[in-house]
């Protein structure tokens, strides 16, 4: 059996200092928003010059006089993505732009992907991201709450706004682009890690009833020993099928899997970590348990 | 729990072999209709374009307070009341009377039979609003009456839409309504949607209207500029007639001038008063405007009283075109705006089905050969549960012929990455029953019963986030969601009765070994 209660105090000391600097970041730096939600147009280009290449792109595109520009190599060395925010949102942007590189570099590019996004449309798919999201929440705590007993539920709510939270903070970190497939990873975040916690709640309860002389402290420490090959097993093929996806699944799917890798690993160690010591912390017993089913009858 | 009927058992094989049949119909073909369904694939997949539209509202607002205005002042002059100071700013109607008239206007406004206020008994409420202080009204769409306007402007708008989609030819566009002023229009297989853009860029209100030296002209002017954006004429404000009278606009080579034309036909009453036009107005100039510009303004030389004539104003053959095309589809009674827009080509939706069967392939395997190193027996009953269950996965998918994404392709990888929970469960739970329980079924029992509501628990959480994405989420997202969904019924199917299956026969026949698992 491995003595993971010894180390609650260090992780929870951990997991503080983790949500606080996410906090931080996300306040301070924010988050890199892409066209979904900031608004503006994204052009994926092919070449099939060496001419064309990163600050050639860029001279280009900045004598158009278009606002704020990114260009970035995409993938390999003939893909690129050009981001720009479109700021007068001038109506034939796309053809303008053809016709400009057209007298540079003739037709050995080609647009591969194009999309513009107004910023009416960005701000109500920003409006309906964070809906979703904090929906998405309010549902898993009406669940946990109809489930268990409250101290589970806030352990398992809290355990959730930490991966969240935490996965948020890396992309604030690493300034990685949120666009709408992002959202969708946090919302398979929030159904994995509840999912996790669950398993490891209903043995917890499980042997609450089973066994009344053993601490919480001790009994949250077994219940995890005892599905924790479950635990390991199951994240394991999760994170094998993302890292496929990661690796192999094109550059549109990178963001949304490494979100979704950040998500298990920190559902994984959240649910440890963070829900079972708001168990031990709140003194859950027996008593807890039994009195609830009482109530029910 | 280990016993499984033959009925059952014939049951479980029938359905797997069914959906295992539908879901290969994506790859041969089948001659019954039943089977030959196949999965759609999203425009990032396949290519094409996705045009989000909103319909500008202002300008037709405008115009039917500008008509109210005229209609009240008439409405009340046979009542004789007189409605003085009659103004509109900002989208409200104001005006004033006396004293004594103030009762009958309100009664007039507030009359749920009266012909100038409509009243909708279903919504309760009046088309529209008024207000008054002291002596003076304020009056103003009610909300019901915005809504009716917009939908009906928005009926008109989708029906010109698909008109000129159609025109152009794509292979099976998608024309939706979404909400009460926009407009989705999906083209697959698009792979450069600048002509349908600027196609659905045009308002394409076309007026033929004299052109007039005359400032005092007895229908007011404009001042308007020509297509070349310098010249500029004035224009009489009576219309002759307008694009509504067309029957045909056909593009056409004039032999004479060797330019490119745009051909029309009338109808009988264009006919008649393009005919009186032209003859009562033989030397003037005949403006012909779209949309606020003069496209030329040509001499009337003789009376036309065929109902046939030309446009001319130095076309190429595709302006030629396009114009004839605009003129044939109507007029939209507003300007769309291209609010939202994606389109992927087709070589990049080639390049992300291969990425995406790649990595499919590659974590399934990933998969399947960590389960069978880790549970060997058990692994490879999983693992037959996994491709029975993609199978399964992919016959609904195409039975309902829903519409698979580059994110719906993440949701099935995924999926295998997850589907193994269920049966992980089982066989820990087991392998712990086995630690007190001597007999092989009873543990297997035991798993299989103790570890069902951690399962539910599991599936019914992840099955919350799907549903929420499903109905939050656009585009490929959804996509995502519909797999994702999806696949967590397959996966309870497989488990339960396919997995279970293999697992009691298993079972069955080594009752009394040891290490079972």
């Amino acid at each position: 059996m491995i003595a993971f209660n010894k180390y609650y105090n260090h992780f929870n000391l951990l997991s503080s200092i983790l949500i606080v600097v996410s906090l931080l970041l996300l306040i301070f730096k924010g988050l890199n928003f892409g066209i979904d939600f900031k608004g503006g147009t994204l052009i994926e280009l092919r070449a099939s010059d060496s001419k064309i290449n990163v600050s050639s792109l860029r001279d280009r595109f900045n004598q158009m006089d278009l606002g704020d520009i990114s260009v970035k190599k995409f993938g390999n060395d003939t893909d690129f993505l050009i981001k720009f925010e479109n700021k007068d949102n001038k109506k034939n942007i796309i053809e303008e732009i053809k016709t400009n590189l057209d007298k540079s570099f003739g037709n050995n590019y080609d647009f591969r992907r194009v999309e513009n996004v107004g910023p009416k449309v960005s701000a109500e798919l920003l409006k309906s991201g964070v809906i979703a999201i904090s929906l998405s929440l309010a549902l898993m705590l009406i669940y946990i709450w109809i489930r268990f007993e409250w101290q589970f539920s806030f352990g398992a709510i809290l355990a959730l706004f930490h991966d969240v939270i935490v996965t948020l903070g890396v992309f604030s970190l690493f300034s990685l682009e949120i666009n709408l497939s992002i959202i969708a990873a946090v919302l398979t975040i929030v159904g994995y890690s509840m999912n996790d916690t669950v398993v490891i709640f209903d043995r917890v309860r499980e042997n609450l009833r089973k066994y009344s002389d053993i601490k919480i402290f001790e009994l949250t420490n077994i219940s995890i020993n005892e599905t924790l090959s479950r635990t390991i097993i199951t994240s394991t093929t999760t994170l094998l099928a993302l890292f496929a996806i990661y690796f192999f699944g094109g550059e549109i799917l990178k963001g949304f899997s490494l979100a979704m890798i950040l998500g298990v690993v920190f559902g994984t160690y959240s649910s440890i970590y963070i829900a079972n010591t708001i168990l031990v912390r709140l003194r859950v017993s027996q008593k807890t348990v039994l009195r609830e089913e009482e109530d029910k009858k | 729990m280990l016993y499984f009927s033959k009925l059952r058992i014939l049951f479980i094989t029938l359905f797997s072999v069914l959906f295992i049949l539908i879901a290969s119909s994506n790859l041969f073909k089948f001659d019954d209709n039943f089977f030959d369904k196949k999965i759609n694939l999203g425009l990032d997949l396949q290519g094409g374009s996705y045009l989000l539209l909103e319909i500008d509202n202002e300008p037709v607002i405008e115009q039917k307070l500008q008509n109210l205005t005229t209609t009240i002042r008439n409405y009340f002059k046979e009542k004789n009341i007189k409605i003085n100071n009659i103004k509109i700013e900002n989208q409200n109607i104001f005006f004033n009377v006396i004293e004594n008239d103030k009762q009958s206007i309100l009664d007039v406004f507030q009359d749920e039979n009266s012909d100038l206020n409509p009243y909708y008994p279903r919504f309760k409420s009046h088309q529209l609003e008024i207000e008054d202080t002291g002596l003076n009204f304020k009056v103003n769409f009610s909300r019901q009456g915005l809504i009716k306007l917009k939908t009906s402007s928005q009926d008109q708008a989708i029906e010109i839409v698909r008109r000129r989609v159609d025109e152009v030819g794509t292979n099976e566009p998608n024309i939706l309504k979404r909400g009460n002023n926009r407009i989705l229009v999906e083209l697959p297989g698009l792979d450069d949607p600048m002509r349908i853009k600027s196609l659905l860029g045009k308002t394409a209100n076309l007026t033929f209207r004299f052109v007039t030296n005359d400032e005092n002209d007895r229908f007011g002017v404009d001042k308007l500029k020509f297509e070349n954006g310098i010249e500029e004429a004035t224009v009489s404000k009576r219309i002759i007639i307008s694009g509504e009278n067309l029957l045909d606009a056909q593009p056409k080579m004039d032999t004479q001038t060797n330019q490119t034309i745009v051909s029309f036909t009338l109808d009988r009453v264009g006919a008649k008063r393009f005919g009186k036009a032209t003859s009562t107005g033989i030397g003037k100039q005949l403006a012909i405007v779209l949309d606020g510009k003069i496209i030329s303004a040509p001499v009337v030389r003789d009376t036309i009283a065929s109902g046939s004539g030309q446009i001319s104003g130095g076309f190429t053959f595709q302006t030629a075109t396009d114009l004839a095309l605009l003129l044939r589809s109507g007029a939209l009674p507003a300007p769309l705006e291209i609010i939202e827009e994606r389109t992927v080509g087709p070589d990049l939706g080639q390049d992300s089905i291969n990425a995406g069967m790649i990595a499919l392939a590659i974590g399934f395997m990933l998969v399947i050969i960590f389960m069978f190193v880790k549970y060997k027996i058990f692994g490879l009953i999983t693992n037959v549960t996994l491709i029975v269950n993609l199978f399964i996965l992919l016959g609904v998918l195409t039975l309902f012929e829903a519409t698979l994404t580059l994110p719906g392709i993440a949701g099935i990888i995924l999926t295998v990455g997850m589907a193994v929970d269920a049966n992980v469960l089982i066989f820990e739970r087991i392998k712990e029953e086995l630690k007190d329980e001597s007999s092989n079924i009873l543990a297997f029992d035991g798993g299989y019963t103790k570890s069902r509501t951690a399962i539910l628990d599991a599936n019914i959480t992840t099955l919350l986030a799907a549903i929420i994405l499903f109905f939050m989420g656009s585009g490929p997202v959804k996509g995502f969601a519909v797999t994702l969904g999806v696949g967590i019924f397959t996966t309870l199917f497989s488990v339960y009765f396919i997995a279970r299956l293999f697992t009691s026969i298993y079972v069955a026949r080594n009752k009394n070994k040891e290490n079972l698992i």
